[in-house]
């Protein structure tokens, strides 16, 4: 059932492999509202693939479609080449999909480190039983991923901050942290609603710095949702472009730039 | 020192021990609480349960006779023979976690999304269920609990204190069964303390209490979860079931151990371990001091019920979200 697709190497020679995750006629209504409408694009292995449109144009639903939160009531969804049958979000998570929330969801009550620890749920694997124990196999493995979190939170820049209740940090700091909890689950596709939304310049260079380094440094496919033109011209191999649920352009950054649909959504609408 | 500072030494290690008990059923409020957002109503009742399911083991009484001898004409009470204690215990743990299972089952996973009133309405009606079938299943005559738990005063502490204030002081009654159970519900606290600081299931269980969405995200099934805390719930109530079933006998006024642990909820948060502990502690003391320092001298006695609400009523008043209770977050 899987017509695959022919890797290519990019200009700054990342290789781009085949199909990864492929939207086939994804229509999602709530009530009477459609949030997405008929719409097919693909993820392809090692790429970062932006999607972008105006406010309400169905970007997080899409989102939230390939990580398990909403169910579209038309359309397939086609992972790793299988096609995917309806999964709660827990499961799609524990496939290697991991993601973060346009109105950042972190525990609140817990430290950044324990924060970053529950993104490693996925690779510990010992029982109810042994963990009561503790002693032996829950130990070690409390260790060794303890250990692969340190790295991320390094690697993140936050080793100041790993002690402090995620509550307290500034907006900037808890994007940052919920990145970090998405990366520690070390996930085959990262899904970044916002990722720089309500940050400063310096903020965001940093941030797409990271975003940059991952998919280059660990290979992670990305898909992000941003409103920064800028960012998304600079980051992205290819954009999928939405308005009123639906795609009105797909391709390569200049592709987009300069398809006429795409200039006639933005023009006068409103966004920021 | 006076023979009447020793006797209220003595009241306040009573109440110490007293609220160690009451702390703990408080805790199986806050753990389902804390991880679902439902407050159990039926936290009392599953500790009525809990420590009937243990005798009817323990006895080897055959679940439902009554209905299935007026069924089929039979006459059937008892298999004829007894379980020991401990593995009666365990075997009710494990119904207790098929309770959980079928309560997660049949209700809550129905239910997930509804008002915090709509779920509440739900604990009334399975308070009421649960209460009927423990009625059919065991009977409802008192039984009495013997899991050998030494029970009485105890004479060595009695004998080691005697004489402390004068030649009058006949030394601090304390009564073994609170010993026992004061010990029993330090080590389970301290227990799920540690389990839900230390393991990963303990994480996961303070994430989805945290943020649904977020939990979900990173591949917790917030399904498991709950079971798992109904679980633990079910676990506490039948420590509870024992302690109380063991002193008072096994009845229906057991269920109203829930009544105890509602001050200590005003008092301590819904969402506090800390301060299900603390509360536990403060009540237990509160209303055996008020007992015997005015309650009984000046107010004919028996004010420990009304105390303990009269005390929650003013902290509630100076600190609603409870003593280490979290600011109410809400919840998208
Ligand atoms: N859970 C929901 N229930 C009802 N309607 C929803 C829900 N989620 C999204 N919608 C609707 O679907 C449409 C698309 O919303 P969505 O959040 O996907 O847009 P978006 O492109 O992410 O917008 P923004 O840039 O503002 O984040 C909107 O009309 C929104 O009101
Ligand atoms: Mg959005």
């Amino acid at each position: 059932m899987k017509d695959s697709v022919e890797p290519y190497v990019t200009a700054d020679g990342r290789t781009i492999g085949d199909r990864m995750m492929e939207m086939r006629n994804i229509t999602l209504r709530f009530g009477g509202v459609v949030a997405i409408k008929d719409i097919s694009f693909d993820i392809r292995e090692g790429e970062i693939r932006a999607i972008i449109g105006p406010n309400g144009a169905g970007k997080s639903s899409m989102l939230n479609v390939i990580s398990g939160f909403y169910h579209p009531q038309e359309g397939e969804v086609w992972f790793r080449g299988e096609k995917r049958p309806a999964m709660k979000p827990y499961q799609v998570a524990q496939q290697g999909v991991a993601r973060t929330f346009q109105n950042i969801a972190l525990f609140n009550g817990m430290s950044v480190l324990d924060n970053v620890m529950t993104g490693r749920l996925r690779q510990m694997k010992t029982g109810l039983w042994s963990q009561m124990i503790w002693k032996g196999p829950a130990e070690r493995e409390e260790v060794e991923n303890r250990e692969a979190v340190e790295k991320i939170i390094d690697f993140l820049e936050i080793q100041a901050i790993r002690k402090t209740p995620v509550g307290r940090l500034p907006y900037g700091l808890k994007k940052r942290v919920e990145l970090a909890r998405a990366l520690a689950a070390e996930p085959d596709l990262l899904l970044l609603d916002e990722p720089m939304a309500g940050m400063n310049v310096e903020e965001k260079e940093d941030m797409s710095r990271f975003i940059l380094d991952v998919n280059d440094e660990f290979g992670t496919t990305i898909a992000l949702i941003e409103h920064d033109m800028g960012v998304v011209m600079d980051l992205s191999d290819r954009v999928v472009v939405m308005d009123y649920g639906r795609k009105i352009g797909d391709g390569t950054p200049d592709e987009v730039r300069n398809n006429p649909d795409v200039i006639d959504a933005y023009l006068g609408v409103d966004h920021d | 020192m006076s023979d009447q500072f020793y006797y209220g030494i003595e009241v306040l290690l009573n109440g110490l021990m007293a609220g160690v008990l009451y702390a703990l059923v408080a805790l199986g409020f806050v753990l389902i609480y804390k991880a679902s957002g439902i407050f159990n109503y039926a936290q009392g009742v599953m500790a009525l349960f809990a420590a009937l399911t243990l005798v009817g083991i323990m006895e080897g009484q055959i679940p439902f006779s009554h209905l299935i001898n007026a069924i089929f004409g039979t006459d059937l009470h008892h298999f004829g023979w007894e379980v020991p204690a401990l593995l009666a215990i365990l075997l009710t743990v494990g119904v207790m976690v098929l309770f959980a299972i079928a309560v997660q089952r049949f209700i809550f996973r129905h239910l997930v999304g509804q008002e915090p009133i709509i779920l509440f309405m739900a604990t009334i009606g399975l308070a009421y269920f649960l209460e009927g079938v423990g009625d059919l299943m065991w009977g409802s005559d008192i039984k009495t609990l013997d899991v050998g738990i030494p029970q009485g005063g105890s004479f060595w502490i009695e004998d080691m204190t005697a004489g402390l204030g004068s030649e009058n002081f006949f030394g601090f009654f304390i009564d073994k069964l609170d010993i026992v159970a004061t010990i029993v519900a330090i080590v389970l606290v301290a227990a799920l303390v540690a389990f839900s600081q230390f393991t990963k299931q303990g994480r996961a269980l303070r994430a989805v209490a945290d943020d649904h969405q977020a939990a979900l995200s990173v591949g917790i099934s917030l399904n498991f979860i709950w079971i798992l805390v109904w679980s633990i719930a079910g676990f506490v109530a039948l420590v509870a079931g024992i302690m109380w079933g063991a002193k008072s006998g096994v009845q229906f006024s057991l269920s109203l151990i829930a009544l105890k642990a509602l001050p200590v909820l005003m008092l301590g948060g819904f969402t506090s371990i800390p301060g299900a502990i603390v509360g536990g502690l403060i009540i237990g003391v509160g209303e055996k001091l008020f007992e015997f320092l005015i309650g009984a001298p000046y107010l004919g006695g028996a004010t420990e019920n009304w105390f303990a609400y009269v005390l929650a009523l003013i902290f509630l008043v100076f600190r609603p979200q409870g003593l280490f209770g979290e600011r109410i977050i809400e919840r998208v």
